[in-house]
């Protein structure tokens, strides 16, 4: 339904974007996913129409967007700050896009309250939106987006300023209602878990580029990088090298080679997932630095004779200080 | 959207019924059937009765619009600005004080009207009449005559009176340079103590505490202790028949003028006022029959009551009223040519020595 | 379109202003005492003139600013019975033409006047204790009494659309009012204060009649030297050069306040005055905001209370005396009709200005693109221009070069508009660069074209200042400032007009007329303002 064609985008001088592909399928939610100022909300505000790339072309259900202005392109947004319009209320915040559709003034109102109703706010149609809560507020701002029915919804960051319970709420709930309707959607965020809850696909936005692009599974399993590893949260990063024999050889000792994933090349990395890593008698000293309780385990950063940082898991607390040996049961290889 | 319908219905109401009723605004060369315009550019101060004007127009089929331009100095400034494409057909108001600049520019077409001979000759101060006199009146200081009774003293008599300790700060004048009356009086100074003596006088009447004011109103009414608005001096340059309008205008209250004259020699000075065609009016054969009708007796004789000078006519009849305006015996002497070689140097000297 | 529509203002200052600007410069500095120009430079009285002139302003309008803040706080921030009332009444003095208001601060502050008897009457004195007339202090007061409003009422409608929130999140921080209010509004609020302040400078700056008539003969304004150079001494030169200094001036300051504006103009979070204003809750709020009312009030309605109690010492009979021709003068005014025109004049000015104005305050709106920063401070600053010029250059300038044009009503108003488009262009424009791009572009992608965007969300935002600007060009209008008294139409006089006529002459009755007139133009301002203020244009009151 959308297709970025090599789309190029400088920003003070900089590249910001370059050579941006991407197809979004109908009935497909993506995210887009990478650290502040990587240009996830450049991207969005290009396919807006908002700016203009230097290069490259966007093309929406067939049709090439460059000459067509924002608000006839069909898309709809929502916005990091929601941008709900002060001087009018919950309805008519709502009613807005259906009044520059032109529909009939009784269609509007069943439509507004279908889709108050869809979002859990029905009822709200009278408020002020000044005086709303944050959660609230982002709904309605939701609602305004959804009720045109537009063929493709984005959202830059808009569970930002919410706690982190809400935020997951509303990402399920989210998630849910869009998939109900079965619209198409680019989410963009700068939370991992966010883009990987709400998401069918997920691409990575890193130094200009794409730097990975698939379902959240398989992007967890088998990161392109040290830079998508490292984002996921696996920081367990070391270089490493291949040697003809088969194995691996790292600063944490030797390793067999994985039975897949050889990106060969010069830079090679080895990833060593925490839950990978078990306590044991024997195997790789290593001295507790720091130990922390977080969903439902206690999360462990060691130092090992080494030199090496690591993180591990275990079910029950480590004391500071003590030294504990570590075994590692498989590695993966990844590219810098 | 309902809202902005009514709304600017609303006002499209206002607006119309707020329109001026349409004053035709005839072409200044109509159709020979309807009336022609003449324009007479005036000062501010400028009166006429309506029945008598409405006399002029129904005698030449015309419509006579009075266009009021300021103050003297003012009014004529822009008349002179404007010569190129004068704003109107005649003007009246330049007096003696200023009659040198106004033939110095050329603005007026020389024209002897119907009455010429009997004007006095006192008042003819252009003998081609590019001017013709009309009115004139003595610029005189007024005095107010219960304050100088209360104090027991004597109202002052001559100018010499207004540097004596016993009547300091008890005075008000006009800027020279911002007023008529203010140019007047000055020149009275110089008339009565010479070219050489009169700054003494004014360095005098600076040591003795002596008000200056930008304007005729402001000095009248705010600051002398008859205007009632808090002033407090009872000595202030005004008009000759300022005491009598006292009276005319007091509704009734007043059987005297609450306020004197000055009328000592030499102590007022006679200012003449003055009408000329301009040259280049559209409609010069009417401004040229207004000139002759202003010195009709008809309107010789409405002059007193709407403007509060005299007639230049002698055979013009006065009101009744004007039994209290006054006239000085000797008014002061300043010769036109001296005038208009040293006006701008004598207030420029007076505002060295009074105001810096 | 847009480029044509941004033009309007353009054209309009071209040929209203620029062109009569220039022909009397030119006219000008032809004559042939032009050499003349030299004793400006050369003679220290002008350089004392200019001094004085910026002295007063900058001093003028640092108390203007700080007397009227409070007031601004006041009617922003809550809700009170009477409200519109009072704040139409804080606009009259504006209005008023100036020999009226000198003769009521004459006749209340003079060393005869109501407050000098009662002192001497209440502690036994000799001489009058207050001898304010003709010093600095009673211009200061008199700037003070006429710009009051300014500050009012374009601080306070920024403010009140202010997000109170942002207060609050300081003190919960741990500021006292006094430092959330000089950290957190105060930046807050500069666009508005400093657009109120500029205002307010060259009002102050090109003052004439209150520093002629109350300042006395020996203190002087550039605007009341180029008045003196005129009208008798007719050095034209001189009162050239002096104009032009003038004019540098306001050009000078308004490209500096330009660039202030430019930093401090931030998209805010603006909420509507509903939300934002609440009643009057404890005890001590109320108290102090009475004292605070109460001040303000007998500040500036004293004066004007003692014109309209005068009006009547007689009976009403000055009144009934308006409606008498009785000397079957030619240049009667009819009461009625000097009310209608007024009004008329004014309406249409308010329409004008109000167009122009938002046009000229959307072509000056501070896009992204930093490249087009300076041509826009300039027209900023062009715009400020008419308000900074001297009326009598300028007034001359319409008798040179618009004579012709002198016969029409349209003049009368274009002139009214030339003086009013400046009020608001400064009323509007600190809340338009203050909506967040962010809505127009969530209306855009909403599918709303430009033009919608515009009526959905600009307008009902923009219009509660537009409704400031709209009062300042109606009074503006009603009290004829600047040069509009040199281009009006004798047959059509307005009130101020017949004010002028009836002082022409002495006496009782003509002196009470002026101040029945007076009166009336008081009240049928005062009603103008509160409908103006009334209109709601598009959808909800902001």
């Amino acid at each position: 339904m959308l297709e970025l064609v090599n789309i190029t985008k400088q920003y003070a001088g900089a590249p910001l974007l370059h050579d941006i592909s991407l197809t979004i399928h109908a009935g497909e939610i993506v995210s887009l996913l990478g650290p502040s100022g990587s240009g996830k909300t450049t991207l969005l505000r290009i396919i807006a129409g908002l700016e203009q790339p230097e290069q490259g072309e966007v093309i929406f259900e067939g049709r090439h967007l460059r000459d067509v202005p924002p608000h006839r392109r069909g898309i709809g947004m929502m916005f990091q700050d929601l941008a709900l319009f002060p001087h009018k209320n919950v309805f008519e915040n709502v009613a807005f896009g259906l009044r520059m559709q032109g529909l009939a003034r009784a269609e509007i109102r069943a439509r507004v309250h279908e889709t108050l109703t869809l979002v859990g706010l029905a009822g709200f149609a009278e408020r002020d939106v000044n005086n709303l809560s944050g959660g609230e507020q982002q709904r309605v701002a939701l609602a305004r987006a959804l009720a045109p029915r537009p063929r493709l919804l984005m959202f830059d960051e808009p569970l930002g300023a919410l706690d982190r319970l809400l935020r997951e709420q509303l990402v399920t709930e989210l998630r849910a209602i869009l998939k109900r309707i079965g619209m198409t959607a680019l989410y963009v965020t700068h939370d991992q878990d966010e883009a990987f809850a709400m998401a069918d696909r997920v691409a990575i936005l890193h130094a200009t580029r794409i730097v990975q692009l698939g379902t959240p599974a398989e992007i967890y399993r088998a990161p392109a990088n040290t830079f998508v590893a490292q984002f996921l949260g696996l920081t367990n990063l070391f270089p490493a090298r291949q040697r003809d024999d088969g194995t691996v050889e790292t600063g944490l000792g030797e390793f067999a080679l994985p039975p897949t994933g050889h990106p060969g090349g010069p830079s090679v990395y080895a990833l060593i997932r925490p839950e990978r890593v078990r306590i044991s008698t024997t195997g790789i000293a290593a001295q507790v630095e720091e130990c922390v309780f977080r969903a439902g385990k206690y999360r462990a950063r060691v130092l090992t004779a080494q030199g090496a940082r690591m993180t591990i898991e275990t079910e029950n607390a480590l004391a500071l200080g003590a030294t504990i040996h570590l075994h590692i049961q498989t590695i993966e290889l990844i590219q810098e | 959207m309902f809202k902005t319908i009514v709304f600017v219905l609303l006002l499209v109401g206002w607006l119309s019924a707020c329109a001026p009723a349409p004053t035709a605004t005839p072409a200044p060369t109509a159709t020979p059937s309807g009336p022609r315009e003449v324009v007479i550019m005036t000062h501010d101060s400028f009166a006429a009765s309506e029945s008598v004007i409405k006399e002029f127009e129904s005698a030449n089929n015309a419509r006579v619009k009075i266009l009021k331009s300021g103050d003297t100095g003012s009014a004529l400034n822009k008349a002179i600005l404007a010569k190129a494409s004068p704003l109107a057909d005649a003007f009246y108001g330049v007096d003696n004080t200023f009659l040198s600049r106004a033939l110095k520019e050329g603005i007026f077409e020389a024209y002897k009207p119907a009455g010429a001979a009997q004007i006095p000759a006192e008042f003819v101060l252009d003998a081609e009449f590019r001017a013709t006199p009309i009115d004139y009146g003595d610029v005189c200081l007024n005095y107010d005559r219960a304050y100088f009774a209360k104090k027991n003293l004597a109202p002052p008599q001559t100018l010499d009176d207004l540097i004596k300790p016993a009547y300091k700060g008890l005075t008000v004048v006009q800027n020279p340079a911002t007023s008529s009356p203010g140019l007047a009086f000055l020149l009275a100074t110089i008339g009565y103590f010479g070219k050489d003596k009169y700054l003494d006088f004014w360095k005098a009447m600076r040591a003795n505490d002596v008000l200056v004011t930008d304007g005729w109103s402001d000095a009248y009414y705010a600051k002398s202790t008859w205007g009632g608005k808090g002033g407090d001096r009872p000595i202030v340059v005004s008009y000759a028949t300022s005491p009598a309008a006292e009276v005319y205008f007091s509704k009734g209250k007043l059987t005297e003028p609450p306020t004197g004259n000055v009328l000592g020699d030499g102590a007022c000075f006679r200012q003449i006022e003055f009408i000329g065609v301009l040259k280049g009016a559209k409609n010069p054969d009417l401004a040229r029959k207004f000139v002759d009708f202003m010195l009709s007796t008809k309107f010789q004789e409405d002059i007193p009551l709407q403007m509060f000078v005299f007639p230049v006519m002698a055979d013009a009849k006065l009101p009744d009223f004007y039994k209290f305006a006054q006239t000085a015996k000797k008014p002061a002497v300043v010769s036109a040519a001296d005038i208009d070689a040293n006006r701008e140097a004598w207030i420029k000297a007076w505002t060295e020595v009074v105001l810096r | 379109m847009r480029y044509f529509l941004y033009a309007l203002p353009i054209v309009f200052l071209v040929t209203f202003y620029f062109y009569p600007l220039g022909a009397i410069l030119q006219t000008s500095f032809a004559r042939e005492n032009a050499r003349a120009v030299a004793e400006v430079f050369t003679d220290p009285y002008y350089a004392r003139v200019l001094v004085f002139t910026i002295g007063q302003a900058t001093l003028s309008t640092l108390l203007t600013v700080l007397i009227a803040l409070p007031a601004a706080y006041i009617f922003a921030r809550y809700d009170f019975r009477g409200a519109a009332l009072l704040r139409a009444m804080t606009t009259l003095p504006f209005v008023m033409p100036t020999i009226v208001v000198a003769t009521a601060f004459s006749a209340l502050l003079g060393p005869r006047g109501s407050i000098n008897l009662a002192l001497m009457q209440l502690f036994q004195l000799e001489q009058p204790p207050l001898r304010i007339m003709h010093t600095l202090t009673i211009i200061l007061l008199a700037h003070i009494f006429y710009n009051f409003t300014v500050v009012l009422r374009i601080v306070g409608g920024f403010w009140s659309n202010l997000d109170p929130q942002l207060e609050h999140a300081a003190r919960v921080l741990g500021a006292t009012r006094a430092r959330a209010f000089w950290h957190i509004t105060l930046p807050l609020l500069a666009p508005a204060l400093l657009a109120a302040a500029l205002l307010v400078f060259i009002f102050n700056f090109t003052s004439f009649g209150i520093i002629l008539i109350l300042g006395g003969a020996r203190l002087a304004t550039l605007e009341v030297e180029i008045y003196r150079q005129t009208v008798n001494l007719f050095n034209l030169p001189v009162a050239a050069t002096l104009s032009l200094i003038q004019l540098i001036c306001t050009f000078a300051l308004t490209l500096i306040y330009t660039r202030l504006q430019a930093r401090l103009a931030r998209p805010l979070r603006l909420r509507p005055q509903t939300t934002v204003r609440r009643p009057l809750a404890r005890a001590r709020e109320k108290i102090v905001v009475a004292l605070y009312l109460a001040a303000m009030v007998l500040f500036l309605m004293t004066p004007l209370v003692s014109i309209v109690v005068a009006s009547f010492e007689d009976g009403g009979s000055y009144y009934a005396e308006l409606f008498i021709n009785r000397r079957d003068s030619i240049m009667y005014v009819p009461p009625i009709e000097a009310v209608r025109n007024s009004l008329f004049f004014a309406s249409a000015t308010v329409i004008l200005a109000a167009s122009l104005g938002l046009i000229a305050a959307y072509s000056l709106e501070q896009r992204q693109h930093s490249r087009m920063s300076v041509p826009v401070r300039l027209l900023d600053a062009v715009y400020m221009l008419p308000l900074g010029t001297s009326a009598v250059t300028l007034g001359f300038g319409f008798i040179l070069a618009l004579g012709g044009w002198r016969a029409s009503i349209a003049l009368v108003i274009l002139a009214h508009t030339l003086v009013a488009f400046p009020f608001v262009v400064r009323a509007i424009l600190p809340i338009v660069r203050s909506i967040a791009p962010r809505l127009r572009e969530a209306a855009q992608m909403l599918g709303a074209s430009p033009e919608r965007v515009w009526r959905e969300i600009d307008l009902p935002i923009v219009t509660r200042a537009l409704l400031v600007g709209a009062v300042f060009a109606f009074t503006v209008s009603m009290g004829e400032f600047g040069a509009t008294m040199l281009v009006a139409r004798p047959d059509l006089p307005t009130i101020p007009m017949a004010i002028y006529r009836v002082l022409a002459q002495p006496g009782l009755a003509n002196f009470g007329q002026a101040l029945a007139l007076s009166t009336i133009l008081m009240g049928v301002t005062a009603l103008g303002i509160l409908a103006v203020e009334r209109l709601r244009v598009g959808e909800a009151e902001f």
